[in-house]
């Protein structure tokens, strides 16, 4: 496995992108090192995609700096950059051997023929393919053409790899392949990636780093712990994985932080608990549900607790996903327990008692 | 017996009946009557119905329609000549017209350029034939155009009554049939795919060669048949630029046909040409398959 080294590979100051009076891009700041899976976040229609593509050198930016390696890409057109994509649809040429599709982009090379059969057959090998060559590029499945648009752009060692949803396609079985498949890939080939996803778990299981894009904008950048466990606003809290937002009160005294949360009660904070900033008053506060849980009959603990009853049980096999109405949440609160040996699954209507912790509590911006 | 309550066998034959008795009558029946007549013979006003071959050696043996003479080709010859130089012309104007609308031309102009271009085609074929005429003849406009330039001070007579007339006239006249099928092929090319080849190092000339032209090629198939075949057939442009009776083959069938009365002869003509067209574009096809096998 290749460490990241420190020195940002791609840079982007302030990038901004008009489509006539759209505002697509709006002032993207962007550093991804040399090594780095990268990630894209966002729902639809917030610019992965033109971001990336601004990358690629498919648009122009309207302004803004976009640097890869050092050296400034504004007069480098897209066959020029160290630059090589994944589409979305593939875009296998239709006219093409398998083989000839992956190495379209040898022709300039100076290679002799043998050399360049040779590194086609191991970039099929590399992505699993190995003896597909002479196959005719129509005649494959989608895991098998996202194959071959993937030996395709990496047979030509480029610095940076985009990949723009390219998993998406795909049915759940083959995509949790691929995805465990890809990371692999990354680590063995150094190359960075950068993935544009609207999945969040996808985001999670495969990046080193994630950017969460809402409007244009880049509204966290975090690694996938931190970007779920601290995430600084409430958009980005409700984008990534499940979360109770409650409203609640913040305020310093001294140097602590003190919450109180509706329903649950006051607690004091660490400050890394208030990424995106304290502003005393009113405020957001998020728990994950899987940080809550329920006392269960006979059982003790140190931790805090608040009276409830059940509102709604969700049986998942390994886990129950229950939502308990506490007084004062408008809301009821959703949390999630493991199915350990001898816990009984709750009815609904049961009086029960949520344990909380004021250490999972997230303090929320906007 | 209704058409619902009868067996299956019996409902699909009632319903393919109509455009089968269509076709019989309309495609079957002429051309097994001019096969059939062509192994006649007409002598004076009558016809001869005993089976012969006389006119299919006319044809092969004499120096008229396939063999010519030291001072001119044979009339077949010549005849797929034009129609080949017309195809060729065309579809390499068609191409960068259908190009531009397709991959140029802003997506909401689109319709308005295919609508333009078949404006001329509103008017009647004779009158655009004519124009043609107005604008190649002795006194036309670049005759005159050119004398009052003084670049020339003689009419120049190649303009007319000159097979390139033919060639121009009829160019014009097809272009609408190369552009479309051309066009639709562009279109159907997904644009990711010229992004790919950007993308794996390819600049725009060598993505249109390396990916555009050979994804084109179905449309420029189409386009190369749906304008040779009927510009053989055409003996209304070669008569009225060729003055006349004209010298291709189109025009000699008419004539044996509507002057001259011999049917026999005109049918035995018509197979021929018929087998010739046949042919070519069949060589043409398999050419083409080949080529993109090689390629696929
Ligand atoms: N060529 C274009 N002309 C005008 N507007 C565009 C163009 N391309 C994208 N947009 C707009 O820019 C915005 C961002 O588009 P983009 O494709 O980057 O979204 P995305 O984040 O990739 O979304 P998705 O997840 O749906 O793919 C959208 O509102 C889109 O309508
Ligand atoms: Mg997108």
């Amino acid at each position: 496995m290749i460490t990241p080294s420190k020195a940002p590979l791609i840079q982007l100051r302030g990038v901004h992108k008009y489509y006539g009076d759209y505002h697509a891009l709006r002032g993207i700041d962007l550093e991804i090192r040399q090594g780095e899976f990268f990630s894209l976040l966002g729902p639809s229609g917030c610019g992965k995609t033109t971001l990336l593509r601004t990358i690629a050198g498919f648009e122009g930016l309207s302004s803004g700096i976009l640097a890869i390696d050092g050296r400034d890409m504004a007069a480098v057109p897209a066959n020029h950059r160290p630059t090589n994509m994944v589409f979305q649809s593939y875009a296998i040429f239709p006219h093409l051997s398998v083989a000839q599709n992956v190495g379209f982009g040898l022709r300039r090379e100076s290679m002799s023929r043998d050399q360049k059969a040779r590194a086609v057959a191991e970039a099929l090998e590399m992505v699993g393919l190995g003896g597909y060559g002479g196959r005719a590029a129509h005649a494959l499945s989608g895991g098998q053409r996202q194959r071959v648009a993937l030996a395709r752009a990496l047979i030509l060692k480029p610095k940076v790899l985009l990949l723009d949803e390219p998993l998406s396609a795909l049915d759940k079985k083959m995509r949790e392949t691929m995805q465990v498949e890809l990371i692999k890939l990354q680590r063995n080939v150094g190359i960075t990636f950068i993935l544009v996803t609207h999945d969040q778990e996808e985001a999670l299981i495969m990046s080193d780093r994630i950017a969460v894009m809402f409007e244009g904008d880049i509204e966290q950048m975090a690694d996938p712990e931190t970007l779920y466990r601290r995430p600084t606003s409430r958009r980005v809290a409700e984008f990534i994985g499940k979360m109770n937002l409650l409203p609640g009160q913040v305020a310093m005294e001294g140097n602590r932080i003190i919450v109180d949360v509706a329903g649950l009660g006051r607690g004091a904070v660490e400050a890394e608990q208030a990424p995106g900033g304290v502003v005393p008053g009113a405020t957001t506060v998020g728990v994950r549900p899987e940080t809550l849980g329920l006392l269960f009959p006979g059982e003790t603990t140190s931790r805090r607790l608040a009276d409830g009853v059940v509102d709604e049980v969700v049986y998942y096999g390994d886990m129950t996903y229950y939502d308990v109405r506490v007084p004062g949440i408008e809301r009821p609160l959703t949390i999630s327990m493991k199915n350990l040996i001898g816990q009984p699954v709750l009815d609904v209507g049961t009086p029960t008692q949520v344990v909380w912790d004021e250490r999972s509590l997230v303090v929320l911006s906007r | 017996m209704g058409l619902l309550d009868s067996s299956p066998g019996a409902r699909a034959a009632a319903l393919v009946a109509p455009p089968l008795i269509y076709a019989l009558l309309l495609l079957a029946f002429p051309l097994v009557a001019i096969v059939v007549i062509s192994f006649w013979t007409q002598s004076g006003l009558t016809l001869e119905r005993t089976f012969t071959l006389a006119n299919y050696r006319e044809i092969f043996t004499g120096p008229i329609y396939i063999w010519g003479n030291a001072n001119r080709w044979g009339v077949l010859p010549l005849s797929l000549f034009v129609s080949a130089t017309v195809t060729l012309i065309t579809v390499a104007l068609a191409y960068p017209i259908a190009y531009f609308v397709s991959f140029v031309a802003a997506p909401e102009r689109k319709s308005l350029w295919l609508f333009l271009i078949t404006i001329p085609f509103w008017t009647s074929y004779l009158i655009r034939v004519f124009l043609w005429k107005v604008i190649l003849g002795f006194n036309g406009v670049v005759n005159t155009g050119l004398q009052s330039l003084g670049i020339i001070q003689e009419p120049l007579e190649v303009l007319l009554y000159n097979l390139s007339s033919v060639i121009v006239t009829l160019s014009h006249a097809y272009a609408v049939f190369a552009i479309l099928p051309i066009y639709v092929a562009l279109e159907k090319i997904d644009r990711s795919l010229l992004e790919a080849s950007q993308d794996l190092g390819e600049n725009r000339l060598t993505t249109f060669l390396r990916v555009t032209l050979p994804l084109s090629v179905p449309g420029i198939v189409g386009a190369v048949l749906i304008v040779f075949i009927p510009t053989i057939g055409d003996y209304v442009t070669p008569e009225l630029m060729l003055g006349s009776g004209g010298r291709l083959m189109s025009n000699i069938i008419q004539t044996q046909f509507l002057q001259l009365n011999n049917w026999p002869l005109g049918a035995a003509l018509s197979i021929i040409t018929m087998l010739a067209v046949g042919i070519v574009s069949l060589v043409f096809i398999l050419l083409n398959r080949r080529w993109l096998r090689g390629r696929a």
